[in-house]
């Protein structure tokens, strides 16, 4: 337990941030792959047969390749794609990109596939006599969009969401790899410099249960939410 | 681009992939007998025995493979009887680390596919069973087993593509699979968007094949 103690001789203020860490990570990589989803779920859904490839391609290539090499490809390529980028305009030094923007974003990638998927089949259940009757109605595309489509793809969507949410948050122990100090990376230093590898990564096992743990319950008031009314 | 790259490193990556496969292979043997003794318990009603087989995909399924790992491999060693024992052959090899942890791993999803499986069956294949004077051994073994692999192939399909992603993660105790390669050479070369073509390319062809023995598999055993 001493090992676990606030202040300069445990690691517990330190794994308190690290667990900081792993949620903000988590969070903005969910929303990132939101943004993604938002993109590419009216892609796959789209009548066109290119636009549909290219959202098949999205989820299929991320969804068929290790988490951990495409946290390489982002990690070893980040900074080398936006020095290309910022050399169209005109800038030539050296960039280097902070490991969490790198980390999200690239787990972002990969739970936007998830949520792309989640979406698409959470539209595509709906009744389709929802889609007419707005239709009839003469509802403008947003009003239709946003107060008759979403709502019920909310409701269908967030039993599946859940699972993403909880793949990306496992995945975010990956990033350690890159040296962002969140829970896994944490415990390794720990691990590393008091000796103590097996208490250090089962504590961090614990500290993973509890997030999974709490955030399924927070899930489960938000399904109830927007159940109201089934 | 730097094609040449391209040419010269898929030799390498393709001779890691049998590492990748045989991680793969092994895992998911293993995991499909420790998923079936879990899936068995968490039928049986006893409520210890089956809180336990509970716990353990709870826990397994709620915690990252890569802590799993990092607890079998760095962890395990730290206990000094289990260094003194038989097993310690086993757990100082990072290959077999990798295959336990990569097989509790698949057991605990693997437990779930199957639980489901043999909750969906219909009672009435049971009674049926059960009017007709066999023994609930056979049943077992020749109605709910059949149904339960028939019923749980497609999510048993997904888990096969996941666990193949997850071997990646075989890299991190410093074996040579795929991603492992892979990674020495966009670290030895910097030229990383090559190299991830070639292996993910490798991985998504992987994919498609297990992806189309499932459903092969799925055809011929439907009814």
């Amino acid at each position: 337990m001493e090992l676990l103690s606030f202040g300069k001789t445990g690691w517990g203020d330190e794994l308190l941030i690290a667990t900081m860490m792993t949620i903000a990570v988590s969070i903005t990589a969910m929303f990132i792959g939101f943004l993604f989803a938002l993109i590419f779920t009216p892609l796959k859904l789209s009548k066109s047969k290119f636009l549909n490839l290219i959202g098949n391609c999205y989820t299929t290539i991320i969804r068929g390749v290790p988490e951990l090499l495409v946290i390489y490809l982002f990690f070893f390529g980040g900074s080398g794609a936006v020095m290309y980028v910022a050399s169209i305009f005109g800038y030539n030094e050296y960039i280097e990109i902070n490991a969490f923007i790198t980390g999200s974003f690239a787990i972002g990638i990969i739970s936007g596939a998830y949520s792309t998927e989640v979406f698409r089949g959470a539209i595509q259940s709906i009744d389709k006599g929802q889609f007419e009757a707005s239709k009839v109605l003469g509802l403008k595309k947003p009003v239709h969009f946003f107060k008759v489509i979403m709502p019920q793809m909310l409701r269908l969507a967030i039993p599946n969401l859940s699972n993403v949410w909880q793949i990306t948050l496992k995945d975010t122990s990956l990033i350690s790899v890159t040296g962002l100090v969140e829970i896994m990376r944490q415990s390794y230093i720990a691990a590393g410099s008091t000796r103590d590898p097996l208490f250090f990564y089962s504590f961090a096992a614990v500290l993973y249960l509890m997030l999974t743990y709490f955030s399924m319950k927070l899930i489960n008031k938000l399904e109830v939410r927007y159940s109201r009314g089934y | 681009m730097d094609f040449e790259l391209m040419i010269n490193s898929l030799p390498k990556l393709l001779n890691a992939s049998f590492i990748t496969l045989k991680l793969l292979t092994a895992s998911l043997i293993l995991g499909l007998f420790i998923g079936l003794f879990f899936a068995i318990l968490r039928l049986n009603k006893i409520p210890i025995i089956n809180k336990f087989a509970y716990v353990y995909s709870y826990v397994f399924r709620g915690t990252p493979l890569l802590v799993q790992i990092f607890i079998i491999y760095f962890g395990l060693g730290q206990i000094e009887y289990l260094r003194s024992t038989a097993i310690w052959v086993i757990l100082k090899e990072p290959y077999w680390c990798a295959i336990i942890a990569f097989s509790l791993n698949t057991g605990a999803y693997t437990s779930e596919i199957l639980r489901s499986a043999f909750q969906t069956i219909k009672p009435g294949m049971i009674e049926a069973g059960q009017s007709l004077g066999i023994s609930s051994k056979i049943i077992f073994y020749k109605i709910q087993i059949p149904i339960a692999i028939r019923q749980s192939l497609p999510a048993y399909g997904n888990e096969i593509i996941l666990m193949m992603e997850g071997t990646s993660l075989a890299s991190t105790v410093t074996l040579m699979d795929l991603t492992g390669v892979a990674k020495y050479i966009i670290s030895t070369t910097f030229k990383p968007i090559e190299v991830f073509i070639v292996a993910g390319g490798i991985y998504l062809f992987m994919t498609f094949i297990i992806h189309n023995a499932i459903k092969f598999l799925e055809k011929k055993y439907s009814f």
